[in-house]
């Protein structure tokens, strides 16, 4: 079990500095709630529908690229506006990275997240650790069984959807996909959900590695070692390629680009950046 | 693989366990997901999809369940299925009973659907096939008892096309008539509007879906009649007339012979 990480950081640069990327991350999700809840709630109709689809404004359409591949899978000729909707969603994701997805945008990011935070202060170990690639196993049997049972198998059960859903439509069963998740992340596998099983954070982890943002590490000579940043990722084997790597940048679709890792680091070692500023060699801070 | 033994069997050993782990995980996961997925192909006959719907499996290969035909429902007659609802969790449908559909000349659903699950090739709503209105309750139906309620009848959108009322005889009385309301398949677009106004306390008449309401032939079933319609005369050329049973008295014979009497061939019958 890692320290927790956070009070050196605070110390250095202040608790609003410290916490900066967090706040915006919270911020956003808050907001794409707020854009579908505005219209069932307040009749604003900025957003109509789910993440699953919708249709923004009247004009913009927008579907879940995982969706689509499953109905696609399953042999149905999509419509143009779904098709349209899940390239404008795949293209934005490949630019700000794909799990911006997971950090950014998920409702199930604040549960786990509470969940690893609860963990964290009640001192519990790891408890059952599965393979960070069951995710992707998860992710090929939900496309198999899409394909061979000729339905979008995955929304059957999707907890991020089922979640959204309820919060949308208020539907009443999804709140107990939310309580298990939760009761699973805090007491039987540490960030087990969203870092090992879920296949749509896979799919998006696979989009992650060709996008364009990513949290590069400029200062990495300033490095001391404290470890805080490997104790706030949710991902945490993607750091050190970028710390001791022959480029001082977080390549692999794993990261979030949750920014944890900026928010911690007291000796700001890493910032966020496009995937061609850094370059090889060391970066001089 | 220069490393000691001891750790490669370790590491091997790890490594299958680790194999079989991920196995059982994807295995209980499959199944789990084939059970699910199969089981959502059987929704119950109450909860109809929305006009346009593809068929049931079809529908569920399209459907991303993003609720908004439901958005755009002027009447909220749709709904999105909870989990254990019946319907795949999250897919539209509406309970007629409850509140029908309305039958919107636009069908806003249709046009807000954004992969096709409903078929934007209906623009006509009167072509919508949401399901068959059964009488199924003929035992308890008003029209059966012979009175004249009519309520379903008066209610269809379209009225004396989707619903007639057929005379017939009114078996117990003797001499009344009884009018039954008769459901014309081809007419009925499953709206739902004939459940929802039965007057009685559980609806006579119910709307199935199609497949449901309408019951299946063999496909290699051919209807003589039809089939020689079509051809504009019988499919089976000169055929072997065999005699007639029944020519037993003098004037006729069963091979032949001599016309049959004025009683059309058959014997007089004398008590």
């Amino acid at each position: 079990m890692s320290r927790r990480p956070g009070p050196a950081a605070v110390q250095a640069k202040g608790w609003l500095a410290a916490h900066k990327w967090l706040l915006l991350r919270r911020a956003s999700q808050t907001l794409f709630l707020a854009l579908f809840l505005a219209g069932p709630l307040a009749g604003i109709w900025l957003v109509k529908g789910t993440l699953a689809s919708s249709l923004t404004l009247g004009v913009l359409p927008l579907t879940d690229p995982l969706i689509a591949l499953q109905s696609l899978l399953a042999r149905h000729p999509l419509h143009v506006t779904a098709l349209i909707g899940a390239v404008i969603v795949l293209v934005g994701y490949m630019l700000v990275g794909g799990r911006v997805y997971c950090s950014w945008v998920c409702p199930l990011n604040v549960v786990t997240d509470t969940a690893h935070w609860l963990r964290q202060r009640l001192g519990l170990r790891d408890g059952v650790v599965s393979s960070r690639n069951m995710r992707r196993w998860a992710l090929f049997g939900a496309l198999a069984a899409s394909a061979l049972s000729g339905t979008i198998a995955w929304e059957l059960v999707n907890p991020v959807t089922l979640t959204h859903r309820a919060l949308v439509f208020g539907a009443g069963a999804g709140w107990a996909v939310v309580a298990v998740i939760f009761v699973f992340d805090l007491a039987i596998s540490r960030r087990g959900w969203c870092s090992h099983l879920c296949p749509v954070g896979a799919f998006y982890g696979l989009v992650g590695k060709v996008s364009v943002i990513r949290v590069a590490a400029p200062r990495r000579a300033a490095c001391d070692h404290c470890m805080d940043c490997y104790a706030v990722c949710p991902e945490a084997h993607v750091i050190t390629p970028a710390l001791k790597g022959p480029r001082p940048i977080i390549l692999a679709g794993d990261c979030t680009n949750c920014g944890r890792c900026i928010d911690v680091c007291p000796q700001n070692v890493f910032a966020f950046a496009t995937k061609g500023s850094q370059q090889q060699g060391e970066f001089v801070p | 693989m220069t490393r000691q033994t001891e750790k490669d069997a370790t590491s091997r050993r790890d490594m299958l366990a680790g194999a079989v782990r991920t196995v059982c995980g994807v295995g209980f996961f499959g199944l789990g997901l084939g059970m699910l997925s199969r089981q959502a192909q059987t929704h119950p006959a109450t909860t109809l999809r929305p006009p346009g719907a593809l068929a049931e499996q079809d529908f569920l290969s399209a459907c991303s369940r993003c609720g908004l035909c439901v958005r755009d429902c002027p009447y909220k007659t749709l709904h999105l299925a909870d989990v254990g609802q019946g319907p795949a969790p999250g897919t539209p449908y509406f309970i007629a009973r409850q509140v029908p559909c309305e039958m919107c000349p636009d069908i806003p659903c249709v046009v807000a659907c954004p992969t096709g699950a409903l078929d934007k090739s209906l623009t006509d709503i009167t072509k919508s096939k949401m399901g068959i209105a059964v009488l199924v309750g003929q035992e308890t139906c008003l029209n059966f008892q012979g009175l004249r309620c009519d309520v379903c009848y008066r209610d269809c959108p379209l009225l004396d096309q989707a619903i007639t009322l057929e005379r017939h005889h009114n078996e117990r009385t003797g001499k009344h008539a009884v009018f039954i309301p008769t459901v014309h398949s081809d007419k009925c677009t499953g709206c739902g509007k004939c459940e929802k106004s039965c007057v009685l306390e559980e609806a006579a008449i119910k709307v199935l879906p199609p497949e449901l309401a309408l019951g299946r032939m063999g496909s290699h079933y051919r209807l003589g009649w039809e089939e020689k319609r079509k051809e504009g005369e019988s499919l089976i050329k000169d055929i072997i007339d065999l005699p007639d049973r029944g020519y037993r008295d003098g004037t006729a014979t069963p091979y032949g012979g001599a016309a049959p009497n004025a009683s059309g061939g058959f014997k007089e019958f004398k008590p």
